[in-house]
């Protein structure tokens, strides 16, 4: 069981929140998408990073005030490096 | 809202006012009962000063800004749900009547009023053993250090999603439930309750 702390409610337990995906994947401008090739469009749908380390996910607090934030979350050792709000920058992170 | 002949509280089939006659309340440790057909508007916005200010104008409390706590004035009580997410509950308050009074004062404001009052009702737990039974199926640590009066929370217990408001310090706990969910959070007290001097409240 995760202890998760969310920016809003403090630590809570891992059943009380749900995984969305991974975060800071940037949709293409209006003016990228008139450019853009199939296989572009590919890897902005479906190419996902699923790295061994730390990932920086988004998470949400669905059984508690129902907001979405962002995880770092270390998929070996589900350490969670750091938790912050929508909207804040990727946190730069020393490499484990 | 639905008319007051026509209302059944969720947990009526169990018979809770015949049960809390027979109850021995007085040598009991733990106290449960249902407090039903509470006005329970939901407003959404900014939590700004105008928005402040129109809660106060309608209620009398102070919006609180701080996650998981309440305010509470006169007949009315504001428990925090979200940053930008509220309830007014009030026990004795027409729910139509709050509900317009609430969009009248936000009017011109990015802003919104429901009345959910029907989609709960309220599960009241208190005596000594009350953090004893909460404890068994609610993750949250209730100890007077970190969880007291003036603070609610939206969780998980057993397997249903409550918000819980602590009301005093004796203690004495609002458990807001789905009523759908409510027949099996009744349950569940009925089974826990049984390994304590537990007696049914009327309300």
């Amino acid at each position: 069981m995760l202890l998760i702390s969310c920016p809003y409610c403090g630590p809570r337990d891992e059943h009380e929140f749900a995984y969305g995906h991974e975060a800071h994947i940037a949709r293409p401008t209006l003016e990228q998408q008139q450019t853009m090739s199939d296989a572009e469009w590919a890897d902005y749908l479906f190419m996902r990073k699923n790295p061994k380390g730390v990932h920086f996910e988004r998470w949400v607090h669905s059984r508690g005030c129902r907001q979405w934030f962002n995880v770092a979350r270390h998929t070996v050792t589900h350490e969670i490096v750091k938790v912050y709000k929508m909207g804040e920058p990727a946190p730069k992170l020393e490499q484990k | 809202m639905a008319n007051a002949y026509a209302r059944r509280s969720a947990l009526q089939h169990f018979g809770l006012t015949a049960a809390a006659a027979k109850g021995d309340v007085a040598g009991a440790d733990l106290l449960i009962g249902e407090a039903a057909h509470r006005t329970i508007v939901n407003i959404r916005g900014d939590g700004g000063d105008a928005f402040k200010a129109a809660v106060r104008s309608v209620t009398g409390a102070e919006l609180p800004v701080t996650p998981n706590t309440t305010a509470a004035a006169g007949d009315f009580r504001i428990l925090w749900l979200g940053p930008t997410e509220w309830w007014v509950v009030s026990a004795n308050v027409d729910s139509a009547k709050l509900a317009d009074d609430l969009r009248q004062a936000f009017n011109g404001q990015h802003a919104a009023v429901i009345d959910v009052s029907e989609s709960r009702t309220v599960i009241n737990v208190s005596g000594p053993s009350a953090r004893d039974v909460l404890a068994r199926g609610c993750s949250l640590d209730l100890h007077p250090r970190v969880f007291g009066p003036g603070q609610c929370a939206q969780t998980g217990l057993t397997k249903a999603n409550i918000l819980l408001d602590q009301v005093s310090d004796n203690p004495s706990y609002d458990i807001y439930i789905l009523k759908s969910f409510a027949d099996y959070l009744w349950q569940w007290f009925w089974l826990v309750g049984r390994d304590f001097k537990f007696a049914i409240r009327a309300h």
